[in-house]
């Protein structure tokens, strides 16, 4: 297996679990179950163990490691420098080796076997994955700046279009010259990379780069965190190199010249890094930056931000598989009691994954009155007036 | 098993019980040389009630309990050598009251260091608590009653000289506290009762499991300092340690050293940090700690080193991270390490012993000393990394740890935190009525030998 070779040096020290100044647990799945296995450390003892055939393949084993949400808190905290990059290629190829073991958890394979055969987690047809744009008057890709990818959950899930639409109806707005793909447009993959079944990714991004590439796209912008890191850093491995931008990358330099803003009503706002964007991709400022510009919008930081954000457990294919589970421990709760501490009224986000995770667990807590789920293109939206 | 794991899971809820090929695996052993012991069964209690309720039933049906905090002591304290369940306590990680005034902080056993040190920086920024050096993942409970020490044990002694008072559940299901606690709605002191803590520090989890601890807060001073002073001589070093807690103004002092094998000019360092309320008190101590050893640097035997401001922030450093990076020294994952508390005078001694052990082993040793309380004793530490994939170097490590135990014992020093072969080793040396009291006590406290048996028995 790759990366073998460094699972020995793995101190199991537990930096890992926690964020810089140690407050609490900050890796979700350690945080959710609490045995050491669940744990960074642990996932490259039991690697190293079941390698070594000291353990065998179970149920246990597989849920131990899909159930990592591949934030990156790991990888931030661990004190190892000659190794420490390397933590979630390890567990993402001690992934490939259960998948290609065929030992996954139901809902893993559940998700897989749709990525396979429908090319999208909700099994919905492919033809439809430009139903997210009806009646915006959006144009299809031919030669305009840049290409809008918006990525399965902004093409079927019902937040994650809302969200879709928002980003595109404020770059429309603004005059910025994009088109779509609309059904022509494929997943990212990334989640499918992350969950080990690297086989799909590989065919998933080669037909997304051929389709990008016949249509001339040299600049894209993402809607999703997850689909802007793969584009942006898995595809070059396979022969497709664009300008990736995230969507609050782009609006931070269109507010700039934005003069237009007509509601300054006083709103508490707290931001929630993706993982995608931030940890993995070390772009923090530009949300803020969006946030910071908004007439009347108080912006608060939570406890845990940028390089400490407590990761919404969405990522590593959890939106879909949901092997980390609820109940009063999962990461999304404990984030939007982080974000109700600070008196936020919106919490703003900038990843549909993200969205539909903090709305969920907004409700497990009973917090629909004090809090709602923004994404930074809705909020913009509301103070245009 | 099968229906102790279901009252198990009655207790703690289903999802906190396991009996996982894979979390046995996991608590079989810790991050040093000694070999994996199985657990039968992993539990994670939430309250001290629901660890009553665990003992209670291991009582009954006399099953063994390991009770475990961060797991991180190295020696494998927390592996079940005669099976049974492993009590992780981590869950139990609550901080449940400061006392500003009084200068205390009541937590839960399974409180992490590191949490407590963000509590207290944010709710308490003029107070702090003792970090040892350990990872900050390292618990509170875990590190008091194996006698940790740690940033200000030079200034107050062992973490168990700070602790104030304990909550216990003892091996019969009883739930006990000690201290001011036991009379008083406040947890301020040990004295002046009976001490009965000492029932429990030290006894490597033997007699009972501690669910609360209060434990001693220092003023957080806002300008901080350290200095390094060298000397080529190390029998010079414990009258170098003497003077410099002389000065009674360092909060934490320590030396060290690191050998490897066939080199020469080894030079010890001695480390020792303050703070102040200002500036001008911050450059009055400073003088002070210079004038401690102006012999030394009169006679040109010894004197401090200049450094620069981002090595002086690593000194300075709660916990210190580089200690952590010693594990990945042979590219390895693992360290073996012997805290031997011992006399400062023996410093010179115990670093020759050191060094003698490297060269036999050929292996790379990491040495020095934590000084405890004004001088008043050292935890001198040798630690030797090893590559776990590696198992004759895991062997070789281990062979160094135990040549090194009985140097230390030899010198006149106690293993600290000591292994189960360790334990042995110090039997040997003790009073045979210390050690039939201690087994008359335990006899008492726990008449079935549940509690982490093994540990502290004659072979």
């Amino acid at each position: 297996m790759e990366y073998a070779e460094i699972l020995h040096r793995c101190f199991r020290c537990g930096y890992c679990k926690l964020p810089s100044d140690y407050t609490d647990l900050n890796c979700p799945t350690y945080l959710k179950f609490r045995f050491e296995t669940y744990s960074p450390g642990g996932r490259m003892w039991l690697l190293r163990a079941w390698l070594n055939d000291d353990i065998k393949t179970s149920p246990r084993l597989a849920e131990i490691f899909f159930s990592c949400a591949n934030c990156g808190n790991c990888i931030e905290h661990c004190v190892f420098p000659e190794f420490k990059a390397d933590l979630l290629n390890a567990f993402v190829a001690g992934k490939e080796e259960l998948v290609n073991e065929g030992a996954v958890p139901p809902s893993v394979r559940d998700y897989l076997q749709a990525m396979s055969l429908h090319g999208n987690p909700y099994k919905l047809p492919e033809a439809e994955r430009g139903s997210w744009a009806e009646g915006l008057g959006l144009e299809p890709y031919t030669d305009q700046e840049y290409l809008y990818f918006v990525g399965c959950a902004g093409a079927f899930d019902e937040r994650g279009q809302k969200m879709a639409r928002a980003v595109a109806g404020l770059l429309k707005d603004w005059g910025v010259s994009f088109g779509i793909l609309g059904a022509e447009e494929r997943c990212d993959g990334n989640e499918v990379k992350s969950l080990g079944e690297v086989g799909l990714f590989d065919k998933l991004a080669r037909e997304n780069i051929q389709v990008l590439q016949n249509a001339g796209v040299e600049k894209i912008i993402t809607l999703s965190p997850h689909g802007y890191h793969a584009i942006k850093n898995e595809y070059p491995g396979l022969g497709g190199d664009f300008q990736v931008y995230h969507y609050s990358q782009i609006m931070g330099s269109l507010m700039e010249k934005e003069k237009e803003f007509k509601n300054d009503k006083p709103l508490r706002v707290t931001f929630h890094d993706p993982c995608y964007l931030g940890r993995h991709n070390w772009e923090y400022q530009a949300p803020r930056n969006v946030l910071n510009a908004l007439p009347g919008v108080t912006f608060t930081e939570m406890d845990r931000t940028k390089v400490n954000a407590l990761c919404c457990g969405g990522g590593g294919g959890n939106f879909y598989t949901d092997v980390i589970g609820s109940g009063v421990d999962s990461s999304a709760r404990i984030r939007v009691r982080e974000a109700a501490e600070v008196e936020a009224e919106v919490l703003a986000v900038a990843c549909p994954k993200c969205a539909k995770m903090l709305e969920d667990a907004i409700k497990a807590e009973d917090l629909d009155e004090k809090l709602r789920v923004m994404d930074l293109a809705e909020i913009v939206q509301t103070r245009l007036g | 098993m099968e229906e102790i794991y279901k009252e198990l899971q009655k207790i703690v809820g289903a999802e906190y019980v396991s009996n996982h090929a894979e979390e046995r695996f996991m608590y079989s052993r810790d991050m040093g040389t000694m070999l994996p012991s199985m657990p039968d069964l992993v539990v994670m209690p939430d309250s001290p009630e629901e660890v009553q309720k665990v003992v209670q039933l291991a009582n009954r049906e006399g099953i063994p309990i390991v009770p475990m905090g961060g797991g991180l002591v190295l020696s494998g304290l927390t592996r079940p050598l005669k099976g049974g369940i492993v009590l992780d306590m981590k869950r139990m990680n609550r901080i449940l009251e400061v006392n500003e005034v009084s200068r205390y902080v009541l937590v839960e056993a399974g409180t992490s260091q590191g949490m407590l040190q963000a509590y207290l920086k944010r709710h308490h920024p003029r107070l702090k608590h003792s970090c040892p050096d350990a990872p900050p993942i390292a618990t509170i409970g875990g590190n008091v009653l194996i006698h940790g020490s740690g940033h200000l044990s030079h200034a107050a002694g062992f973490h168990s000289d700070m602790c104030n008072g304990l909550e216990v559940v003892l091996p019969t299901g009883e739930i006990a506290r000690i201290g001011s606690c036991s009379t008083s709605p406040y947890w301020f002191s040990r004295a002046p009762l009976p001490d009965l803590a000492g029932l429990f520090m030290g006894w490597d989890g033997t007699t009972g499991v501690v669910t609360k601890l209060a434990m001693k807060l220092y003023p957080d001073r806002p300008f901080n300092d350290a200095r390094v002073f060298i000397t080529a001589d190390p029998d010079l070093v414990p009258d170098v340690i003497n003077r410099l807690a002389g000065a009674q103004v360092g909060e934490d002092l320590n030396s060290a050293i690191n050998y490897r094998p066939g080199r020469t000019n080894v030079f010890p360092i001695v480390i020792i940090t303050y703070g102040a309320e200002t500036k001008e008190e911050l450059t009055w101590k400073r003088n002070l700690i210079r004038e401690s050893v102006r012999k030394y640097i009169d006679e040109r035997t010894g004197g401090f080193v200049p450094f620069p401001p981002d090595r002086r922030k690593a000194f300075l450093q709660a916990p210190n991270t580089m200690l952590t990076q010693f594990a990945d020294a042979r590219r390895g994952g693992g360290f073996e390490y012997v805290g031997s508390i011992m006399p400062i005078e023996i410093f010179g001694d115990a670093y020759r012993a050191g060094v003698q052990i490297s060269n036999r082993f050929d292996i790379v040793n990491g040495m020095g000393a934590r000084v405890i309380g004004l001088a008043h004793c050292m935890m001198f530490f040798f630690g030797y990394p090893f590559n776990r994939a590696d198992e004759s170097d895991v062997e070789r490590a281990r062979e160094a740890l135990e040549a090194s135990n009985e140097a230390a014992l030899k010198l006149g020093g106690i293993p600290w935190k000591a292994e189960a072969p360790a334990q042995q080793q110090i039997i040997k040396h003790m009073d045979p009525n210390t050690f039939e009291l201690m087994n008359r006590i335990r006899s008492v406290l726990d008449p079935k030998g549940i509690m982490n048996p093994g540990n502290w028995e004659v072979n």
